[in-house]
């Protein structure tokens, strides 16, 4: 079959709009009618909610469907989801567990997360120590251990995780790759409260826990190279989001300069002017990624976009909080809270200028990533390692 | 490690600036073969080591090179109009030749000649100015604008020459880049834009900073000038002309800061001390890391001048101004990483780091500085100043 072209993908999207007209039917079923029509996420195959489609003509669907006013399958509430267990469990997953998991998960009907990071695994995270050991008679899988910066753990009733599997090999061969059913007796959620006040982020208690068989995505210890494609899929996500021109965190600092000539100074002025001019670099930069993905020639900047992102919201945000004087010493609530969701330019100036210190940590910390471009994009030699070839057992902790 | 992945929709803007229109940031085809042409001629006639050697002697420009840059390739007539002589091409191609001549610090009169004169002479609607254009285009004859190279979009432009009647002009001109490689001088004076004769003018070569890119200071003691435009009309098609070369500015940044980047990285991945090679100590990894990211911005940044130059965008004159407030510094920056991590040898005479930290430093200063130029933006933007 040649792959679908944009005017085929438009009928169809008019085909759905008019069997299924949006101000008469109900979200679910919308929803439900979309996904059967292929038009979920037209890169993935058919009867998995896509058509084989380039990627690239998702934004033909979007577009279209956002302006017959069609309701959406709330993409912020299942970021995680989305953004990195579908894809894995699309490329790993047996065709039972791509048929279970991915319309549900589409539908936003079940919410996942992810149970990676571990209290002594943060950037090395192949050094992590959470345990599955097989029991002989049932062929399950029995999980004890800790995760945390669990985001939506508390809202999910899927996670992706992975264990270790064999203490014996070196740590990033004896590492296997499940999903787990957070409802499971022995899974215990606790809120992390952060920064802002608020409780993103979770602790996740695994004692335990059974997973049966036919719930680990690959093979027996290859779980590495399954996460590497999860983590893949993060970075992409984190960086790739499209911002209009003075669009993001840049947005309320001009505002608030416009509005408010008592607030400025000679000093603040000049940062001021250097931070949108960054922005707005950054903006063309994500830009011509985009541009060059669709050309199908794409570079290696997404590798950077995300450094670039966590420093200019730290750098705005911070720049924000002094502009806005007595303002900037207010906080608006500090009640512990737990968003279903992530918010990096909501709320107030306080809240952005704390939230944004997790940008250059989460999904990576900055000088993880600074490794990856001068070793992968660069091709700078590693430095040398003395833990690849021992086995995780020995390892110091 | 575990984090967000699908953050809120970002604020939609409440800036005054107009959504910037579609703008195309890659490389055609044609294009790549364009600097692949480029390319191809200085790798043969613009070594490192030719550009050293010309530089100390007193004929620091190359006229081969750019007989066969300008003549042979056709690089000289690209903002041309095909019926006055030229390519028929736009700024994203001239910008492509800048990129390959800032990546080899070429001592060609390309920008002041077929970039700041051509762009002066399209904004003058008359038979001499078009002959003169017809000129350029074919690359026989270089013309450099007498003004000093730091002049900038956005700032009036002195006017230090005075029309003693009959186009006899009197005044002096300093910063003049490239003037010693002209033949024709375009001048202005309180009565218009003149042409004027190199040979008419007394050129007093000046002692520059970047040693690929020549200043002199030009004297006119009653030169004869033939008029091109009156007062109004120069100082408009000066203004345009600055807009334009401080844009494509950009792209000689972008290919200076990519040699440095290029050279250092080779440089680190092969020199040893500690028994290891120096590119995996974290130190210079994170350093040459973060240069790669501000190279790759510094590329969509100046190819977007470039395109908004090209389709004669609204917003072009924002779209300048940013891409210079960032290449100048991403340039420089590029230059002083290259010396400092080649470490004593990044110091020497003999290497050619020096060649392009000079011309990188020259060029934060040509066509305004990033000072100035995000002054312009504050403008553009509507973000005043106290």
């Amino acid at each position: 079959m040649t792959a679908i072209t944009a005017d085929q993908l438009l009928a169809r999207v008019r085909g759905l709009l008019a069997a299924h007209p949006p101000a008469d039917t109900d979200r679910t079923d919308f929803l439900r009618a979309r996904f059967d029509a292929g038009l979920a996420w037209v890169h993935y195959p058919e009867g998995l909610g896509g058509l084989g489609a380039p990627r690239s003509l998702q934004a033909v669907v979007d577009a279209e469907l956002e302006a017959a006013g069609a309701p959406d399958n709330d993409p912020r509430r299942i970021g995680i989801g989305l953004g990195m267990a579908a894809p894995t469990i699309l490329a790993y997953g047996t065709e039972e567990q791509k048929h279970r998991f991915l319309r549900p998960l589409w539908l936003g009907e079940e919410v996942w997360c992810q149970l990676f990071s571990e209290p002594g695994a943060g950037s090395d995270l192949a050094a992590l120590g959470t345990r599955a050991v097989r029991e002989t008679d049932s062929g399950d899988w029995i999980v004890n251990g800790q995760k945390v910066w669990t985001s939506s753990a508390h809202t999910a009733r899927w996670a992706i995780l992975i264990a270790r599997t064999d203490p014996a090999l070196p740590k990033h061969q004896g590492i296997t790759y499940f999903l787990c059913d957070m409802h499971a007796p022995g899974v215990e959620v606790r809120p992390l409260r952060q920064i802002t006040g608020e409780a993103e982020f979770n602790e996740v208690f695994l004692t335990g826990v059974r997973i049966p068989d036919t719930h680990r995505l690959g093979a027996v210890g290859e779980g590495w190279a399954v996460a590497r494609t999860t983590l893949m899929n993060e970075r992409v996500s984190i960086g790739g989001m499209r911002i209009p021109r003075e669009g993001g965190m840049i947005a309320p600092v001009a505002a608030a300069w416009r509005d408010r000539p008592e607030l400025r100074t000679h000093a603040l002025h000049q940062r001021l002017l250097e931070l949108w001019v960054e922005a707005e670099v950054a903006r063309l930069t994500g830009e011509r990624l985009r541009q060059q993905l669709v050309a199908g020639q794409p570079g290696p900047e997404g590798s950077g976009m995300k450094l670039t992102f966590a420093r200019l919201n730290q750098e705005i945000s911070g720049l924000e909080v002094e502009l806005l004087a007595e303002d900037g010493l207010l906080y608006d609530d500090w009640t512990m809270r737990r968003p279903d969701g992530v918010d990096f330019t909501g709320r107030e100036a306080g809240y952005r200028y704390l939230r944004a210190k997790g940008n250059s940590i989460e999904g990576g910390t900055s000088e993880i990533l600074l490794n990856i471009v001068a070793e992968r994009v660069l091709g700078l030699p590693p430095e040398p390692r003395d833990d690849k070839d021992l086995a995780w057992k020995d390892l110091a902790r | 490690m575990t984090a967000p992945t699908a953050p809120t929709t970002p604020p939609a803007p409440t800036t005054p600036v107009a959504p910037a229109a579609p703008t195309d940031l890659l490389y055609s085809e044609t294009e790549e073969e364009l600097r692949s042409a480029v390319r191809a001629l200085l790798t043969d006639r613009c070594d490192a080591k030719s550009v050293l050697a010309r530089a100390e002697t007193d004929r620091p420009h190359d006229p081969e090179l750019w007989r066969t840059l300008a003549v042979g390739i056709g690089a000289a007539g690209l903002l041309v109009p095909e019926k006055l002589g030229g390519q028929g091409a736009s700024h994203r191609e001239a910008a492509v030749v800048l990129e390959e001549l800032g990546r080899a610090v070429a001592p060609v009169p390309y920008l002041t000649s077929a970039v700041l004169a051509t762009e002066i002479l399209l904004g003058c609607d008359n038979a001499e100015a078009t002959s003169l254009l017809r000129e350029l285009a074919s690359g026989r004859t270089v013309c450099a604008p007498a003004v000093p190279l730091t002049l900038a979009p956005g700032a009036p432009p002195p006017t230090p020459v005075r029309d003693l009647g009959d186009g006899s002009l009197t005044g002096t001109v300093t910063s003049v880049a490239d003037a010693v490689a002209a033949d024709v001088l375009l001048v202005l004076a309180d009565t218009g834009l003149y042409a004027v004769l190199a040979a008419s003018a007394r050129l007093t070569p000046q002692v520059p900073l970047d040693l690929t890119r020549p200043l002199a200071t030009v004297t006119l003691d009653a030169a004869a000038g033939t008029r091109l435009a009156d007062p109004g009309t120069a100082r408009a098609a000066v203004a345009g002309a600055l807009l334009s070369g401080a844009g494509l500015l950009a792209s000689e940044q972008l290919g200076l800061a990519e040699w440095c980047l290029t050279e250092t990285v080779g440089h680190v991945r092969g020199r040893h001390q500690f028994n290891r090679p120096i590119g995996s100590f974290q130190a210079l990894k994170h350093r040459l890391a973060r240069l790669w990211l501000d190279v790759a911005s510094a590329r969509a940044a100046a190819r977007a001048a470039a395109d908004a130059l090209a389709t004669a965008a609204p917003d072009a004159p924002l779209t300048v101004a940013v891409a210079q407030a960032y290449c100048s510094g991403v340039a420089v920056r590029a230059a002083e990483e290259c010396v400092q991590l080649h470490g004593g040898i990044g110091m020497t005479w003999e290497h050619p780091a020096h060649l392009y930290l000079k011309r990188a430093k020259a060029d934060s200063l040509a066509l305004g500085t990033a000072g100035h130029h995000r002054g312009l933006v504050a403008d553009f933007a509507e973000l005043p100043a106290p």
